[in-house]
């Protein structure tokens, strides 16, 4: 009998467990949605049915979706890790076999009416599984090579699939996701330190072997790491993306433009304006204010995560509230630091603000996830 | 169990430690994010506004011009066409009932396209560019034009259009354009910038489609200075893309719109070939259809039209057609088995009218019999049961091995839409499709070309084209392409004796110019166009033993669709043969009276290079050719020249 098991009698059962959930979460995430679909009106000019509709009901399945997730208790949810871990990984596969062609990369799988994304699932099970990972090992072997290598090889398997595809904007946040849970369950630091050393030679490595017979990289992808260090070298190439997100961002000022009245989005300067890139829109038309408030209510987010993980006193469900939140982190430290010029361009959505189905319904199961553990945390 | 609660204690922590630090770099990094907000949106605003307001450069791509496709002699098959359209954006007007009220005055607006048009613009992107009218006349497009800074978010646009200026002589071959759809975008990984322009033109079928790649050629780039408002002011410079790639085809445009005026209003089709080169000449299917209908926008009811028609003119039957060959297969029975060694050219069979095998009576076509039978003679005559006696020898496998080494049973690697394989059987393949085994009734049938064979008229012009001259001819659609001529692959001798191949070609001789040959009425009398050939009628129903019993029904009693299909290949001159032939009237009647005349006249044209002399026919027969060929309805071949080619 595991220790969790032993406090069962203290956790709530039926219909009362909806007043353990974490609601302040609950709140926060209906806010940043809202944040989102007031943007998605405003750049389908001032129409519903564009983006904003099909995109509020997708909110209204996920949140169903999370009350679910929530009310089954969190030992289910450890027990299937593995299985569902196994699910996305043959869905992956089979998309590279059978999958329909988005935006130049193989991601969708058409299952009948369903169309899905495996990568957008396995981002989720990949936290799970390691979540129950840890949960299972002894404390003390934690450290031990070999103990480490097996969820190496857990994160980097579909971290390769995805990078297949190709999609570098999922890899990267599958590897930095994983990475996170691993740390968080108290690997040696040596390793994380190891790993940042390794990587920060190899980028002094691909800089300094430019031009010389050992180059690293071909010539293009020297380019674009140009274009990211200076944009407005080719203002109107490849840097025209950044160049223009940049410019309707700043030019948002304390207040911005007001809404609807963004010109740059307006007259579709902007690339990618309703998914990727929706967040210069909304620091065109609401300046400093609406921008600062949506990273606010996003650090209000993490904020609460944090610190249900760490009352929470069940290992399985103290990981994966870190991995889940450490996750959506991510996801919008990522966009918004590319759309900022902080970062290369790579293709991560805004989470629950940028258009987009799966993304927007696993996020909230995800929820779901971190709520059940809440509720049935032990006491 | 496994953990004891100071473990957990412990661990927990420790977890609690690394929570801290993970929460610390976050918070560092929301902090980065918060400043670097800061930096651009507060301290930097001023500069950023001011280049939002200089942001007046857009990027508008220039549509490449379609690679022209044109005839083995140069002249025009596709060419493009100047075309006046007006687009409307959402985004760059006021108010969009006003605009479109305004338009209605200018230019002819149904109120059902009114009403499709307002649905479409505001069930579209509001960037979108709507298309409100497309072809029109010149004086409507100017009187928009003049017009157009009263009405924002209306642009006047002159694009190129796709124009087959003689449609339907080349709309199976050819194919057609239409603007691209949502499907097509969805087929295309990593799609070009240049397909989403709205109304852009991707080929949809035959060589338009297979070879879309080369003919669309490099979108331009154009740069633009717009105001605040969204509309172009200037022109800040253009980098001109790189047109499409043109083709020129094996096809001789004469020949064809001869042939398919031939072919008239009957369901048929007709392939020329060359029988050296493997050259296409000549591919029609008749009857036809305006391809220029569908890069317009084919109406509803033009669709069911021809959907519809019992004669299908959307079908390509020269490739796609597949029927029992009949008699014209029997060439391939007597070289498989004068290959196996069953027989030899003098070898004699008696026909007494029919054969019977494994209990069941076979017949010949001629009820009385031919009596003793050679390969010749057989030809000449087409007499079937000579062919039953041979399939009985060789059995199933070595006809079908013939039929390949000629060409049938395999796709014809060829540049058009849905290319048919056709089926040469064999024991195995009937096991794998029916789950039944072979009979020797099935031997039978196929040794005359009926029952489980099928070819289309590309194959049986392939397989003449083998035969006339003793090569493994591959038929060939394209001769240049981009201005670089293709050259013609030597084709390999064919696995055969010479020998087996002269006779084959004395009796396909004797069909046509002997006194008891099945096609003698369609011989030719020009000495050095003299024409070989093989007749076929294939059943498209089976005769009961009682209708046999009370006399089979003549085909003109039958309704169109259960008639004979009429079959004919042939090849000219005989001592020197060009060109191979193969015509097939569907629900024709006889191979000898519904194709075998049209392929003659067809393949003199070809010889001719134009209408045929009447020295070439039979003197009894002039008067009835010179009237036909005053009734059909020809291009002038000066005119084609002039007309076509003034427009690009």
């Amino acid at each position: 009998m595991s220790y969790l098991e032993s406090n069962l009698k203290t956790v709530p059962t039926g219909l009362s467990k909806v007043l353990y959930l974490n609601w302040p979460l609950v709140i926060l995430l209906t806010a940043v949605a809202s944040t989102g679909f007031l943007m998605l009106y405003s750049v389908a000019g001032g129409t519903l049915d564009t983006w904003a509709e099909p995109q509020m009901k997708r909110f209204a399945v996920g949140m169903t979706a999370m009350f679910i997730v929530a009310f089954v208790p969190i030992w289910f949810w450890r027990n299937i890790s593995l299985a569902a871990y196994l699910v996305a990984l043959v869905l992956l596969i089979a998309v590279e076999f059978f999958g329909a062609i988005g935006m130049g990369a193989q991601r969708w799988l058409e299952l009948g009416p369903l169309r899905i994304q495996p990568s957008e699932l396995m981002k989720i099970t990949l936290v799970m599984l390691l979540a129950a990972y840890y949960d299972w090992l002894d404390v003390d072997k934690v450290s031990r090579p070999l103990w480490v290598a097996l969820p190496v090889a857990i994160i980097l398997v579909p971290t390769f699939l995805v990078l297949a595809q190709p999609d570098l904007g999922t890899a990267v946040m599958l590897v930095a996701g994983g990475g996170l849970v691993m740390f968080a369950a108290g690997v040696s630091l040596w390793y994380f330190g190891t790993v940042i050393a390794l990587i920060v030679a190899l980028v002094f490595g691909v800089l300094e072997s430019r031009g010389t017979d050992w180059q690293l990289l071909h010539d293009y992808q020297y380019k674009r790491i140009d274009t990211f260090l200076d944009p407005s070298a080719d203002p109107l190439g490849a840097g025209y993306n950044i160049t223009q997100a940049q410019i309707a961002l700043g030019s948002g000022g304390w207040s911005g433009r007001g809404f609807m009245q963004g010109t740059q989005s307006r007259l579709n300067f902007l690339p990618e304006k309703h998914t990727d890139f929706i967040f210069t829109t909304l620091a065109e038309e609401f300046g400093f204010v609406g921008a600062f408030s949506l990273l606010m209510l996003y650090a209000g987010i993490i904020a609460f995560c944090i610190h249900a993980a760490v009352v929470n006193r069940d290992r399985f469900s103290s990981l994966l509230t870190l991995g889940v939140g450490g996750t959506f982190f991510f996801f919008f430290a990522i966009n918004m630091a590319m759309v900022m010029g902080l970062m290369p361009v790579v293709g991560v959505p805004l989470p629950l603000v940028s258009y987009g189905g799966t993304a927007m319904m696993i996020l909230l199961a995800a929820f779901g996830l971190v709520q059940s553990a809440h509720v049935h945390r032990p006491r | 169990m496994r953990r004891s609660p100071k473990d957990t204690a412990e661990s927990s922590r420790k977890i609690t430690r690394r929570a801290l630090m993970l929460g610390g770099a976050q918070v560092a990094i929301v902090a980065t994010l918060g400043l670097r907000m800061r930096r651009m949106q507060l301290e930097q605003a001023d500069q950023y506004r001011m280049l939002a307001e200089g942001n007046s450069v857009k990027i508008r791509l220039i549509p490449p011009a379609r690679g022209l496709i044109y005839d083995r002699n140069g002249i025009l098959i596709a060419g493009n066409e100047q075309n006046y359209r007006v687009t409307f954006t959402r985004d760059d007007a006021d108010d969009v009932d006003r605009v479109v009220t305004d338009l209605r005055r200018l230019i002819a607006l149904s109120d059902a396209d009114t009403a499709a048009l307002l649905e479409d613009i505001r069930k579209r992107p509001p960037t979108t560019p709507i298309t409100v009218a497309d072809r029109l006349p010149w004086d409507d497009f100017s009187r928009v034009a003049v017009n157009a800074p009263a009405l924002p978010g209306v642009t006047p646009e002159v694009g190129l259009s796709r124009i087959y200026p003689r449609g339907a002589d080349f709309a199976h071959v050819v194919g057609y354009v239409g603007p691209v759809s949502d499907y097509d975008l969805s087929r295309i990984e990593n799609p070009d910038p240049v397909l989403r322009i709205p109304k852009f033109q991707l080929g949809k079928l035959g060589v338009e489609a297979k070879f879309e790649d080369d003919l669309r050629g490099h979108a331009g780039q154009r740069r633009v200075e717009v105001n605040s408002a969204g509309r172009e002011m200037r022109d800040l410079g253009r980098q001109e893309g790189e047109p499409g790639e043109n083709l020129q085809l094996t096809i001789d445009y004469k020949l064809q719109n001869y042939a398919l005026a031939r072919l008239g209003e009957e369901s048929a089709a007709a392939v020329v070939m060359d029988v050296t080169t493997g050259d296409i000449l000549c591919c029609s299917s008749a009857p036809s259809f305006d391809p220029n209908l569908f890069v317009r926008g084919i109406s509803v009811k033009d669709y069911k039209t021809l959907t519809e028609d019992d004669h299908r003119p959307l079908a390509d039957k020269t490739v796609q057609g597949l029927y029992p060959p009949g008699s014209t297969y029997k060439m391939v029975t007597a070289l498989a088995a004068l290959k196996d060694g069953a027989i030899t050219p003098e070898t004699t069979v008696r026909c007494p009218g029919h054969l019977e095998v494994g209990g069941r009576r076979f017949h010949c076509w001629k009820r009385a019999g031919h009596g003793p039978v050679n390969l010749v003679k057989s030809l000449e005559q087409s007499c079937d049961v000579y062919y039953y006696d041979l399939a009985q020898r060789i059995g199933i496998e070595k006809m079908s091995e013939m039929a390949q080494i000629l060409g049938l049973g395999t796709r014809p690697d060829l540049p058009m839409s849905a290319v048919a394989e056709g089926l040469a059987p064999t024991k195995a393949w009937k096991q794998e499709r029916y789950g039944k085994d072979w009979l020797i009734g099935d031997t039978i049938n196929a040794s005359i070309g009926q029952g489980y064979v099928l070819a289309s008229p590309m194959h049986l012009a392939v397989m003449t084209a083998r035969i006339a001259s003793g090569k493994a001819v591959e038929p060939r659609l394209v001769r240049a392409r981009g201005g670089v001529e293709i050259p013609a692959r030597e084709a390999p001798e064919l696995p055969l004796d010479a020998a087996w191949l002269a006779q084959v070609r004395r009796g396909m001789s004797a069909v046509v110019n002997a006194e008891r040959g099945t096609a003698r009425s369609s011989r030719v009398v020009m000495a050095e166009w003299k024409m070989a050939g093989k007749t076929g009628t294939s059943q498209v129903r089976n005769i009961t033993a009682a209708e046999r019993a009370r006399g089979v029904i003549r085909n003109d009693q039958l309704p169109w669709n259960r008639r004979d299909h009429a079959l004919f290949v042939a090849y000219a001159p005989v001592d020197n043969p060009k060109y191979a032939i193969s015509v097939i009237v569907e629900h024709g009647g006889g191979g000898s009276t519904a194709a075998a005349p049209i392929a003659r006249d067809i393949l003199l044209f070809a010889l001719n290079g134009g209408v045929p002399p009447l020295d070439a026919y039979p003197s009894a027969q002039r008067g009835r050719i010179r009237t036909q060929h005053e009734t059909l309805d020809l291009v002038d071949p000066d005119s084609v020249s002039s007309d076509v080619k003034t427009r690009v």
